[in-house]
């Protein structure tokens, strides 16, 4: 059950060390446009900080956005501190350049899609509206 | 899982009940009432910080530093931050947190966005009610960050025990701040970004303001209807005045930070020793039942009126030939609560 009120509350975030967030910004634009609720944590995000982050703000969605190339060892490791924070029921997207062996080892390691460039904003805001447990109300 | 169950875990400092109680209370879940029940013995004990002002002054800036402060002085601290929602997609961006990387891991520290959604009388109940979970989970001291930029937000923003403006060069336009009615509720104003040579000029504009007597302090405690009415419980407090500190700062590298948590430390106390504390809550509970009143009035109305009645006001109004206000005492007839 829904509550009239509900919103679907996504987080962005950008793990790894490169320091720009170009990409990550227009899909949280994207997402609002939509009418989602996007809280915006920025570059350079640990694990740690991205599921304290998830945990504080009870978000249903969490959106990392790659570039670095280091997407193996870093998305898992998310996955891994959500599931020690206790948070097993958010929908996890991950946007980057990552080739197609890579999408099917991540989603094993439980991301439940992977967007790489050029698919559009609309099949990214179809997915998550379509697969979003809203598990609250 | 049961609502006994959560609001037991989020009083014995379990985190994730904690968010999730938020969410239920922003969301109006059915059981969010009870809930609250639950919690409202526990709460009144944290001191509410309101830190408001124009966009991009460096409120979540200060924040961190505030935060960190605290967190030194071994104070656990919750911050919420308000952003607004577009009214063009009903979505919004939350970037606070941005500026708090640093507060992130750290078990003393819990930091809540939230954006406006709805209506006013909307967004006050559940920002309300949201500081009284975290009142509830123990924090010492509570941030809310809202921004100044219209009279929706400063409502929330005087719903704090004490008040800090922030103000900046070069932003903020001052004849803006002063038709917000955002001056008026001070008890601290904060010139940020002082690394900036005209910040000089800001903080003689407000000094100046100041002894100008621009900022009633008392009279603003009696807004709401009920409190009007209620000639009985004392609204005012008769102490001494606060005077109203103008303090520099630059929220990026701390400077002046000292001088801030000093200046809320002598309100807090300035509050508790003129009884304006007490008052204050008060003013504040007696809003939120008039709002709640409301808001379930008007539930009622709804409930209870005909679909048809309705829709003959609604072609009545159409037709020039009933005034709003002859439509209302018609549908108030209609639900059986004309006077
Ligand atoms: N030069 C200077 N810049 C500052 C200072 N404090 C904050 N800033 C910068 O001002 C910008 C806005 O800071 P925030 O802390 O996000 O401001 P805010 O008031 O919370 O902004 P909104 O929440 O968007 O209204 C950032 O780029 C900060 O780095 C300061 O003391 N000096
Ligand atoms: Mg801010």
């Amino acid at each position: 059950m829904t509550t009239n009120t509900q919103k679907i509350r996504v987080l962005v975030a950008k793990p790894g060390l490169d320091g720009h967030d170009r990409g990550a910004k227009v899909v949280a634009r994207a997402l609002r446009d939509a009418g989602l609720e996007v809280i915006y944590t920025g570059i350079r995000q640990t694990p740690d900080m991205i599921a304290e982050s998830a945990l504080q703000e009870d978000v249903d969605v969490i959106g990392l956005s790659i570039l670095s190339g280091a997407h193996m060892a870093l998305l898992p490791a998310v996955v891994d501190k959500l599931r020690q924070v206790g948070i097993d029921d958010v929908l996890i997207v991950a946007g980057g350049i990552i080739p197609e062996q890579d999408i099917v080892a991540l989603k094993e390691a439980g991301v439940h899609a992977v967007f790489t460039p050029g698919t559009p904003m609309q099949s990214i805001i179809d997915f998550i509206k379509d697969n979003v447990p809203l598990n609250k109300a | 899982m049961s609502i006994q169950t959560l609001t037991d875990q989020l009083l014995s400092g379990h985190r994730r009940s904690l968010a999730r109680l938020i969410t239920y209370v922003e969301n109006d879940h059915p059981d969010a009432a009870e809930a609250l029940e639950r919690l409202y013995p526990h709460t009144g004990q944290a001191h509410l910080i309101g830190i408001t002002g124009a966009p991009g002054t460096g409120k979540s800036s200060l924040v961190n530093q505030l935060a960190q402060a605290y967190r030194r002085r071994e104070q656990r601290v919750a911050v919420l931050a308000v952003d607004p929602t577009s009214p063009f997609s009903g979505g919004a961006i939350l970037g606070d947190r941005i500026r708090m990387t640093e507060l992130t891991g750290d078990p003393g520290v819990f930091i809540r966005s939230m954006a406006s959604r709805g209506s006013l009388g909307g967004l006050a109940r559940a920002v309300g009610d949201a500081l009284k979970v975290l009142d509830a989970a123990g924090f010492d001291k509570i941030l809310l960050e809202t921004v100044g930029a219209g009279q929706s937000e400063v409502e929330i923003a005087k719903t704090a025990q004490t008040v800090i403006v922030v103000e900046a060069p070069g932003l903020g336009d001052d004849v803006q701040a002063i038709k917000a009615g955002i001056l008026e509720i001070a008890d601290i104003f904060v010139v940020n970004k002082a690394d900036r040579p005209e910040a000089k000029r800001t903080a003689a504009a407000l000094k100046m303001m100041l002894e100008l007597g621009h900022a009633p302090a008392h009279h603003l405690l009696r807004h709401s209807l009920l409190a009007s009415l209620d000639q009985t419980s004392p609204y005012e407090a008769a102490g001494p005045a606060w005077t109203i500190p103008v303090l520099p700062t630059v929220a990026i590298n701390g400077q002046g930070l000292d001088e801030v948590v000093a200046a809320i430390e002598q309100h807090r106390q300035h509050l508790l020793d003129s009884g304006e504390l007490a008052l204050r809550d008060r003013a504040r509970l007696i809003d939120e039942l008039e709002t709640t009143l409301q808001s379930e009035l008007m539930r009622q109305v709804i409930a209870r009126l005909p679909a048809d009645v309705l829709a003959e006001m609604v072609a009545r109004l159409d037709d020039r030939s009933l005034t709003p206000q002859a439509a209302a005492q018609k549908i108030l007839a209609a639900v059986g609560l004309a006077g």
